[in-house]
């Protein structure tokens, strides 16, 4: 097992073994599922609509080339810089020298997982910009100096007590657990921030093709502020968040906020176009978009997977999924956790070395059967457990299911396997358990049963002797 | 109606009883009940962990033993969307698609044969006590059973049921990865415990006996009272 794959199952066996949080997570997030469930129960028709969805993000997935050129070419007519980064490097150095070239000083950031993937953060800190959180979850593991824990709701993990414990620590605050006067106490601090910033720095949740423009989804108002107030704004986004139309929206941005938070609308969703136009008093001064491929384009050659392309980064198989509610976000150890995580990881990140979190499932198909999308994500963490074997077999793997393979087509050497296995089995007593114990792995926490003395197969060979018997007497 | 069996391997090993009390039932519905013989395994632990060579050898020779059967009844929901659901994936390009794509409409998990396939809801089985449902993810999630095992139980005669808070959430079994990532199953486990404790009911029934080994073993381990049996079990019982 490679170190990452150790670290994940120490991290995760840690979760695991901490009840108070798993009990908090799973509270946290029941909340979350009855309010979706109330705001889905309002769609006529929510797997028409999720249908609808995946056709959509198909198109645009499948036709990526197209609505891409047409993007840029739209952002570009109104004055907006755009550029392709193939790499991770590229997209940090091409944010870097726009800072340089205007003598950006202090960067205010609102919420996004690109920026997370491509560590921008810390790359602009060691130039010596200072850069600030302004979304106010990943302000909160900004200032614990920790990573998103989920990548919708980042500081999910802390209690209203750790997080005034932090305010006070970091900002010197009074104690208080009240959940308004913890986001004023932010929100005082933050505004500061805005004034003094130099550059927004943004993701975003869609780039409308047809009109050139990217869409933002909000609770908290900062991203509008962050966009809008420091006189470059800098955008950066996967190459995959191209939607067809501005229309395209009316279905998303309900289905985003539904299945992300379970709100029929999130608070803000706004939509920009462009720097500030002749004419204009306001909005800034330079705008750049940043497209980041960073692998992606490897997941759009594997037609099996490609539709993993269509996520829109709403956190619902996150929220769904029994793994992540008892291992936590950070066991991870990636920039998208939970399934999509699991799915997508060893695409952009290496096969080998993140193969374990596709085997880090009971394939219990949660998260495929909630995604607004309609990624098969389950099934492809089966296929990316194929493609690793088909690659790198482990030996001891491949001896044992060859073994399996050969007596399961032997059904005389099947039943003479069982035979043996109940006559044996009562000396497993001896170790059930212990550290000698074979079935260790399972009987730590779990009994295992015994064996039958008399299987299926020999009750029917019985019975049809019987009824033969019978049938020669009648 | 004449119906195959198919009794998954560890069916047939470890929990035999459930083979002979769906035999019971489909004979009291006036099935003609087969068990075709020399069946083992869906291969589905070697396609699971990758080795999809491996699983497509076994399955080829299930392929084999169920090409005369007409209607298959499966006695575990996850064995059954193995074949159902898995093997056209399995077989895909090879010389025996068509095969994998002709069994798998022939399959039925247990409770969707008789409550779809038969029209039945009521098998005239009696049992006195409260219990709950706990669903299998592959026969929830791959096959869409949800009411059926449901609707056999409310017809049974003096049972009661009563839904647990958790009732679809995964036990944590998930085949290899109960054994690969044990804390993590585990820990699922126990969130599936603590929530069909809570409802009190004296026995905990599901349509997959892979669920049950999970469940029961860890019930044992904890010195709970509470009995695991597969819905086949209950509907035997006059």
């Amino acid at each position: 097992m490679n170190a990452i794959a150790k670290d994940f199952k120490q991290a995760a066996a840690q979760v695991a073994s901490n009840g108070k949080l798993r009990a908090f997570m799973r509270r946290a997030l029941s909340g979350y599922e009855v309010t979706r469930e109330t705001t889905r129960r309002k769609y006529q028709n929510w797997s028409e609509a999720r249908q609808a969805a995946s056709e959509i993000k198909w198109d645009a997935v499948n036709h990526l080339d197209k609505y891409l050129q047409e993007f840029i070419a739209k952002l570009e007519a109104r004055g907006t810089r755009v550029f392709v980064a193939s790499e991770g490097a590229q997209a940090r150095d091409y944010i870097l020298q726009v800072a340089k070239e205007n003598g950006v000083r202090s960067i205010i950031k609102s919420k996004s997982m690109t920026t997370e993937e491509i560590h921008l953060n810390a790359a602009l800190e060691k130039e010596g910009h200072s850069v600030f959180e302004s979304d106010l979850g990943e302000y909160i593991v900004q200032l614990r100096h920790e990573a998103p824990y989920h990548f919708v709701f980042p500081a999910m993990h802390l209690t209203r007590e750790q997080i005034s414990d932090l305010f006070q620590k970091e900002l010197g605050s009074e104690p208080t657990n009240d959940p308004e006067e913890l986001t004023m106490i932010a929100r005082r601090v933050m505004r500061q921030k805005y004034i003094e910033a130099d550059m927004g720095i943004s993701g975003a949740n869609f780039a409308i093709a047809e009109t050139g423009m990217i869409s933002i989804t909000e609770n908290e108002g900062n991203a509008r502020l962050t966009c809008a107030l420091p006189k470059i704004h800098v955008a950066i986004m996967g190459i995959e968040k191209v939607l067809p139309k501005l229309d395209d929206l009316a279905l998303f941005l309900p289905m985003l906020a539904t299945a992300g938070t379970g709100q029929a609308l999130t608070c803000y969703n706004s939509l920009y176009g462009g720097p500030r136009q002749p004419g204009e008093i306001d909005g800034p001064e330079q705008f750049h978009v940043v497209l980041l491929d960073n692998r992606r384009t490897e997941l759009l050659a594997d037609a099996e997977q490609r539709d993993s392309l269509h996520c829109i980064r709403c956190g619902a198989c996150l929220n769904v999924c029994p793994i992540f509610k008892n291992i936590g976000g950070h066991s991870y150890g990636t920039t998208y956790q939970g399934p999509i995580g699991s799915v997508i990881t060893p695409h952009l990140r290496g096969l080998q070395n993140w193969k374990h979190l596709s085997s880090a499932s009971s394939l219990c198909g949660a998260c495929t059967e909630t995604c607004p999308v309609g990624i098969d994500l389950h099934h492809h963490l089966l296929h990316n457990r194929r493609n690793a074997m088909n690659e790198k077999p482990l030996w001891w793997e491949k001896v044992l299911y060859t073994g399996f393979a050969f007596l399961m087509r032997r059904p005389g050497l099947y039943r003479i396997a069982g035979k043996l296995g109940a006559i044996f089995f009562p000396l497993h007593q001896l170790v059930n358990g212990t550290r000698l114990d074979p079935l260790r792995n399972w009987t730590r926490t779990r009994e295992f049963p015994a064996p039958s003395r008399e299987s299926f197969g020999d009750y029917w060979r019985k019975k049809k002797s019987r009824e033969e018997a019978n049938h020669g007497h009648s | 109606m004449k119906v195959s069996l198919f009794i998954p391997c560890f069916i047939d090993q470890i929990y035999p009883h459930v083979g002979m009390s769906i035999v019971k039932v489909l004979e009291r519905v006036g099935c003609e009940v087969d068990y075709p013989e020399g069946q083992t395994c869906c291969g589905q632990p070697a396609f699971n962990s990758g080795y999809w060579d491996e699983a497509r050898s076994v399955a080829e020779h299930a392929l084999d033993v169920f090409a005369g059967s007409d209607v298959i009844v499966s006695a575990s929901g996850s064995c059954g969307a193995m074949m159902k659901v898995f093997y056209p994936e399995l077989f895909k390009e090879t010389t025996r698609h068509f095969e994998a794509l002709k069994l798998a409409p022939k399959i039925y998990e247990f409770s969707d044969f008789l409550v779809t396939r038969l029209g039945l809801s009521d098998v005239g089985a009696r049992f006195e006590g409260s219990v709950t449902f706990h669903d299998g993810c592959h026969g929830l999630r791959e096959l869409g059973i949800e009411s059926q095992p449901r609707k056999l139980l409310q017809h049974v005669k003096g049972l009661t049921l009563v839904e647990m808070k958790e009732a679809k959430t995964c036990c944590g079994f998930g085949g290899t990865f109960a054994v690969k990532f044990p804390t993590i199953s585990t820990a699922m486990g126990e969130v599936k415990c603590a929530s069909l404790l809570e409802t009190g009911a004296a026995v905990v029934v599901s349509n997959d006996s892979s669920c049950l080994m999970q469940i029961q073993g860890m019930l044992q381990r904890q010195g709970k009272p509470v009995r695991c049996l597969h819905l086949a079990e209950i509907l035997a019982q006059t």
